[in-house]
């Protein structure tokens, strides 16, 4: 991660950041993603009333245990398998604002998918983030599949893959860990255990008070971790991607999140949460937490902090215009890439040349 | 030319194919030390060891997902379903997954992955040790789907299979692992995917078949060849993507078509041939676009004589084509 330039030539490293093996400057970018995921998210949710996209799916209440988690993954070379609400997960491993918000246009230059997908299904070839599908859990499957191809090939490659504890009830995820822990494969199995799926809670969900309880039935480490507390989840990921990078096998790691929002802009869910569950859930929101954190640090000043705003707000305007502009895919491609070589390689109408690329720094 | 049984020549293409790419790795229950239980991949391990031969936990689902993302990061997996008939925990990860990766990403991702799975009856395996699967596979745009018949086209229709950049179910009878055997060439040939085979010509009747029911249909017009009947028989060999070209060719010149599957009738694959058929060569035709298939029972039972009573058979071929020709 592209450390902030100081007059200073060695990085200023605060205890904070000293604590968990960072430096200042990692720790504000970490608070930039955190930021910019909430802010790109809120956004979602505007354009949605405003009647411009037709579907939100929100990761409002994950973003710090997204950041925390993605941070030690190294972009490009390892792999990540996210889910619908890993737009955090999605922006720290390189995809950009334009990336998201053409998702949820779907438009042509959507890289995800070229608009064939609903919004929230991410995906990135060039990132090394596996397209989403649908039916929850199935991706668990492919990032072991990539972590056995990684130890087969000796890449050095490190596969993770979220998803929410509801999911995990799936079969799939029985059969990955217990062949992800047979082979001791690179492999970090993180769940965002925000309380519910859907309208069920979590403890109709699972019969243990963690999933990460469950990670014993195989031998591998579970860790819970506070998802509130980002350089917490930073840490617990840091460890397994070391333990996984070394061949000693899979980590689950699951962070307790909170879910600020519906299900999806088609849920309302005052129908089955209490208006004071609601209330004290906001205390449960990464992004205060890590600003308060960073603040008292001193590692966040308020010169800091307005120019980051300054640039979230920038790429968030950006971002909307840019996927407000762009072309909706033609019909006369929808039979494109059933098979290889259907229309050739790679998508009809490729992004901008700038768009794949982060408009950061 | 060498002749080999069926099964000896999945077994040695799976070996070649191997020392030919470094990337190809074979997956499945079984498969490692005892080379699977009908021994088609017998050897492998042996030779490539335990990271290209893995023997899996019995886990299908995981099998065909760990393939897919094995796939996605660089390997060509060959995955083995011990039957055909313990496919269906797979099926979301096949159907969901391998299928759909490529057109939901935009060409992002593909999934160059063979399964191979020992399918059909006739060998007193009974409901669950014999069944056709083909149709629930081959209505899904995004997978293809092969039955070879002989040697010859189990070798090159592999090749293929394996050097395919998309996902490819490959099902292989296991009543001819054994009892089928041929003329195979050592030489680096590959069968194309999508290329019916015409392997008896006629020209009263056309008869559509695949997999052991190919050889069946063989059978079928040697015997009403002594009555007078000329049939032409058509082994799909790929089911999808289908080779219309040749069977309506063939339909065409006959004005008959007869079109046999060992699956039941009811929404099997010959469902989809015959609707063909009946759109794209109606004027064409003297008769009706007839099927012999298995009979309306979820499974096939295993007593012998139900059994038999189950089994699509030369016989039965053989009456349904003298049916039509009556035409
Ligand atoms: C196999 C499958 N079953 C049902 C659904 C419908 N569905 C989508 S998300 C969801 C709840 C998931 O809850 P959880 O895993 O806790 O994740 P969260 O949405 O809370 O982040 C359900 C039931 C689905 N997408 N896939
Ligand atoms: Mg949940």
């Amino acid at each position: 991660m592209a450390a902030t330039t100081r007059s200073d030539t060695r990085p200023a490293t605060s205890d904070l950041a000293a604590s968990v093996g960072l430096v200042d400057a990692d720790l504000v970018e970490m608070y930039r993603y955190v930021a910019l995921a909430r802010a790109l998210d809120e956004r979602m949710w505007i354009l949605n009333r405003a009647g411009r996209i037709p579907f939100v799916i929100s990761g409002q209440g994950h973003e710090g245990a997204q950041v925390g988690i993605a941070w030690p993954f190294q972009r490009g070379h390892d792999w990540i398998a996210p889910f619908y609400r890993s737009i955090a997960t999605c922006l720290t491993f390189g995809m950009s604002p334009r990336d998201i918000l053409t998702a949820q246009y779907a438009t042509a230059t959507d890289p995800s998918s070229g608009g064939r997908q609903m919004p929230g299904h991410y995906g990135s070839r060039q990132h090394n983030l596996v397209s989403v599908s649908s039916p929850v859990a199935t991706q668990l499957l492919h990032a072991v599949g990539i972590a056995l191809a990684a130890k087969i090939r000796r890449t050095g490659q490190v596969a993770m893959t979220s998803m929410g504890e509801g999911s995990s009830n799936q079969g799939d995820v029985h059969e990955g860990l217990n062949f992800a822990a047979i082979h001791k494969l690179p492999f970090v199995f993180v769940v965002e255990n925000n309380g519910y799926a859907i309208s069920v809670p979590a403890a109709r969900q699972v019969s243990v008070p963690n999933v990460a309880d469950r990670a014993s039935g195989y031998g591998i480490p579970g860790i819970v971790v506070d998802g509130v507390d980002v350089l917490a989840c930073y840490v617990a990921a840091r460890d397994a991607v070391a333990r996984a990078r070394a061949g000693q096998g899979p980590t689950l790691i699951e962070a307790k999140v909170t879910r600020l929002t519906g299900h999806s802009s088609d849920d309302q869910q005052t129908k089955y949460r209490s208006a004071e569950e609601l209330e004290a859930e906001l205390k449960r929101d990464a992004l205060p937490a890590f600003r308060a954190q960073l603040i008292e640090a001193e590692i966040l000043t308020e010169a800091i902090e307005a120019s980051i705003a300054a640039k979230i707000a920038a790429d968030v305007e950006d971002a909307t215009d840019y996927a407000e502009s762009q072309p909706d895919p033609d019909p006369a491609t929808a039979l494109h890439h059933v098979y290889a070589g259907d229309a050739g390689d790679g998508p009809d109408v490729a992004p901008d040349a700038d768009s794949a690329t982060e408009t950061s720094d | 030319m060498p002749t080999r049984t069926f099964i000896d020549a999945i077994r040695e293409t799976l070996a070649t194919e191997m020392r030919r790419d470094e990337s190809i790795i074979v997956l499945g229950e079984d498969v490692g030390k005892k080379g699977g239980v009908f021994l088609a991949t017998d050897g492998l391990w042996a030779e490539f060891g335990d990271e290209r031969v893995i023997d899996t936990p019995l886990s299908e689902s995981m099998i065909v997902g760990a393939s897919i993302g094995a796939a996605v990061n660089g390997l060509r997996p060959v995955a083995e379903i011990q039957f055909a008939d313990f496919i269906f925990p797979a099926f979301n990860q096949i159907v969901s997954e391998a299928a759909r990766i490529r057109y939901r990403s935009n060409d992002g991702y593909g999934v160059p992955m063979t399964i191979r799975a020992p399918y059909g009856g006739g060998v007193h395996g009974a409901l669950y040790h014999s069944q056709s699967v083909e149709a629930f596979f081959t209505h899904v745009p995004g997978l293809k789907v092969v039955v070879p018949s002989t040697p010859y086209d189990a070798r090159g229709l592999l090749r293929s299979s394996i050097r395919d950049e998309d996902p490819v179910l490959f099902f292989e009878h296991k009543k001819m692992y054994r009892s089928v055997r041929g003329d195979v060439p050592d030489t680096d040939y590959v069968v194309p995917l999508g290329k019916a085979a015409i392997t008896h010509p006629g020209s009263q009747v056309t008869v559509i078949a695949y997999g052991l029911m190919a050889h069946y249909a063989l059978e079928a017009a040697d015997r009403v060849g002594e009555d007078g009947i000329s049939v032409e028989v058509v082994d799909l060999r790929t089911l999808r993507p289908l080779d219309t070209e040749t069977v309506l060719e063939s339909v065409r010149k006959t004005g008959k078509c007869l079109i046999v599957y060992e699956d039941n009738k009811f929404g099997g694959y010959g469902a989809e041939v015959a609707a063909i058929v009946a759109e794209e060569a109606f004027d064409y035709l003297d008769g009706p676009v007839t099927r012999i298939a298995g009979p309306e029972v979820p499974g096939v039972p295993y007593n012998h004589a139900l059994e038999e009573w189950f089994m699509v058979s030369p016989e039965k071929i053989a009456d349904g084509i003298r049916a039509l020709a009556a035409y």
